[in-house]
């Protein structure tokens, strides 16, 4: 589980998931997904997206696995996850806060509401990309337009928008989350 | 005084409206389809027949219907341009990946009304010979992904998707694809690559020349962000709005904060070129007696059109206005606008992946007290030489608009910024090693 490097020295950003198994709810929804396209390379994306779903996160075996399902090489699966920046190459907080950084968001007070969050949970304010608290529970990441530019400063949590989110809110959005019981 | 004229979000927002079909047939949902599948061809005096779908495609033409992307590109003559010899299988993809920053308008039709999003797609697909089509949608909107899905399958119930459809033997089958957080997924043919599984990395296309239609027709929602009292979408008649009303009217905008005056406008999405408060441009316009004349028209004038603004130098663009009054660090805004396109260059172009990072470090510097009197200039001259056929899509005009605009339109605030960074750092390092001023970068 860590970044070790590959034979020719790299580090390989993929992580291991020795306990990779695939439900068969998942891979009725998989073979589904696959006879949405004229071709089967096609369903890389929407493959990527139920997969991290599921695990949370994109590792070396879900890469290989969709690479042998879709008739793929590896690498093929693998440059789509190092490109679109949605999927994640390890595990992510339970709570993923994804703070809009673009400009009307930026205009409404969006640097301050990601400094809130960083202070709240103790992380660092200025570190650049995505960070996870030590217990695993919480990622703040600035991420760019979320398209809801006109409720300035707007967030995500997981795959829920708050839009106009003071201080205030983002408290109640942390005390929610809190509450939740764990899985 | 203008008003709002809602046409696609006509029920939208009511109270009690749901995206649920039986709401959607309650509001006549579905009959401009079960409509348009009825048709029926026509024998022409010389033998040839004009079928339904070529009925509808030549209506689209005549209507003068413009597209909402960005470019208001003729809808009619973009199907014209499809090759239905060939044989080979014709597919339409909606663009649902609304990324432009300030643009927030297709989000409004996907999560509150995504039956009219299909039922025009059927439509669409129905003039067009096709029989699959797809909804990219940016991946952020995953709730959107399963409204979809869910008004998707309810369609599929009622027989207005599928095979056979209400009888017509007409088949058809949409699906929803997800982006996964990538901007460039958006221009058109990255976002067909991204649809084949691959990286979004856009493909040369032939030039596609702007017809000159001079009119608008139909309705556009238009995005007001920043600082305006009344932030939101707002659906207008084209071109019945200027600029002006549409960021200071009570049904709109409905103007700036308390003490505050405008300083600048972004008309189009964060790519199009930036106004300044007070500018005023000379355009050839129509009078009523029917003759082009040139006329001047102060900013706040301008009607709100595609033609209007490019004439006056940018874009109606995404429809994304934003508002920068002066409280605004105009130094500040570009550097966002650029971080997001440094950010976002899909890096296939040397300059577009090159020169908008250069740009956005530039930025940085100017805005974390590391700047150079000289940076403006440095700023313009990378700019100018990303855009005009040296990069294989538009996004090098895109992350080029703004720093070129900006910077002509307020240089003084950019080489101010530079020339008091370099001061200060004169004075803290006073001595043999200061930094000073450098040389021009070349
Ligand atoms: C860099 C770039 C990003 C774009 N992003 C979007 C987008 O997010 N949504 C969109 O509808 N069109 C976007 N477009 C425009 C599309 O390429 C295309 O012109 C548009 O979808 C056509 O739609 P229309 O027929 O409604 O005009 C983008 C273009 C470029 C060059
Ligand atoms: S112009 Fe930029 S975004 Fe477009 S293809 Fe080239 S590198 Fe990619
Ligand atoms: S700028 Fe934040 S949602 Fe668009």
């Amino acid at each position: 589980m860590s970044d070790a490097p590959l034979d020719h020295g790299i580090p390989n950003p993929l992580r291991e998931q020795p306990d990779f198994a695939i439900p068969a709810p998942l891979e009725a929804e998989i073979n589904e997904l696959i006879t949405h396209y004229p071709q089967k390379r096609s369903a890389s994306l929407m493959l990527l997206h139920a997969m991290q779903e599921h695990f949370g996160h994109v590792s070396r075996q879900a890469v290989e696995w969709i690479a042998a399902k879709l008739e793929l090489q590896p690498i093929n699966v693998y440059e789509l996850v190092t490109f679109y920046p949605m999927f994640h190459l390890k595990p992510v907080g339970k709570h993923h806060l994804k703070v809009c950084r673009t400009l009307s968001c930026a205009l409404g007070g969006s640097h301050k509401l990601h400094e809130h969050f960083c202070r709240k949970l103790g992380l660092d304010p200025h570190a650049h990309g995505a960070q996870t608290t030590k217990d695993g529970q919480f990622t703040v990441e600035f991420v760019e337009c979320l398209a809801s530019c006109g409720t300035a400063p707007v967030m995500m949590c997981n795959d829920t928008f708050h839009e106009g989110v003071s201080e205030k809110k983002a408290d109640e959005i942390l005390k929610q989350c809190q509450q939740q019981p764990s899985p | 005084m203008p008003q709002e004229y809602r046409q696609i979000l006509k029920y939208a927002d009511e109270p009690g409206y749901t995206p649920d079909i039986e709401c959607y047939l309650r509001h006549g949902g579905y009959d401009i389809l079960r409509k348009a599948l009825a048709i029926p061809p026509r024998n022409l005096a010389d033998g040839r027949i004009v079928t339904g779908p070529d009925h509808l495609r030549q209506e689209v033409m005549t209507s003068g219907l413009r597209g909402r992307g960005g470019a208001g590109f003729s809808c009619g003559l973009k199907w014209s341009f499809v090759d239905r010899k060939s044989g080979k299988p014709i597919y339409l993809i909606c663009n649902a990946d609304e990324s432009e920053p300030g643009t927030f308008k297709d989000k409004q039709i996907i999560y509150k009304d995504p039956h009219q999003l299909i039922e025009g797609m059927a439509i669409a697909c129905y003039a067009n010979d096709v029989h699959l089509a797809y909804i990219y949608i940016r991946g952020e909107f995953a709730e959107g992904a399963k409204i979809l899905n869910r008004a998707l399958k309810e369609a599929r119930a009622r027989d207005f998707l599928g095979e056979n459809i209400l009888g017509s033997d007409y088949d058809l089958e949409i699906h929803v694809h997800r982006g996964a957080g990538a901007y460039i997924c958006g221009e058109e043919t990255g976002l067909i690559e991204s649809l084949e599984g691959k990286r979004a990395y856009p493909r040369i296309k032939p030039p596609y020349f702007p017809a000159v239609l001079g009119n608008n027709t139909g309705t556009r929602i238009v995005s007001i962000s920043g600082h305006v009292r009344k932030p939101g979408y707002y659906e207008v008649e084209v071109g019945k709005a200027t600029l002006g009303e549409l960021i200071n009217d009570p049904a709109f905008g409905g103007g700036l904060r308390e003490g505050r005056k405008l300083k600048a406008i972004i008309p189009g999405g964060s790519s199009a070129k930036v106004f300044k408060a007070g500018e005023k441009f000379k355009i050839k316009r129509r009078g009523p007696d029917g003759k082009d004349a040139e006329q001047e028209i102060e900013l706040l004038n301008l009607p709100y059109d595609f033609d209007s603004l490019i004439a006056a130098g940018s874009m109606s663009g995404s429809g994304g206005i934003i508002v920068l009054d002066d409280s605004t660090d105009i130094v500040e805004a570009l550097a966002n606008i650029s971080e997001f396109y440094a950010h976002e260059s899909c890096g296939q172009c040397t300059p577009c992946r090159e020169g908008s990072l250069w740009m956005s470090k530039a930025l940085q510097r100017l805005t974390h007290g590391e700047g150079r009197e000289a940076d403006a200039d440095y700023l313009m001259k990378i700019a100018d030489n990303i855009p005009g056929g040296r990069t294989v899509c538009a996004f090098g005009e895109a992350c080029s608009w703004p720093v070129q605009s900006f910077v002509a339109k307020f240089k003084d605030e950019f080489v101010a910024r530079g020339a008091a960074d370099e001061e200060n750092r004169t004075r803290r390092n006073a001595g043999p090693t200061a930094v000073g001023k450098l040389p021009a970068s070349s």
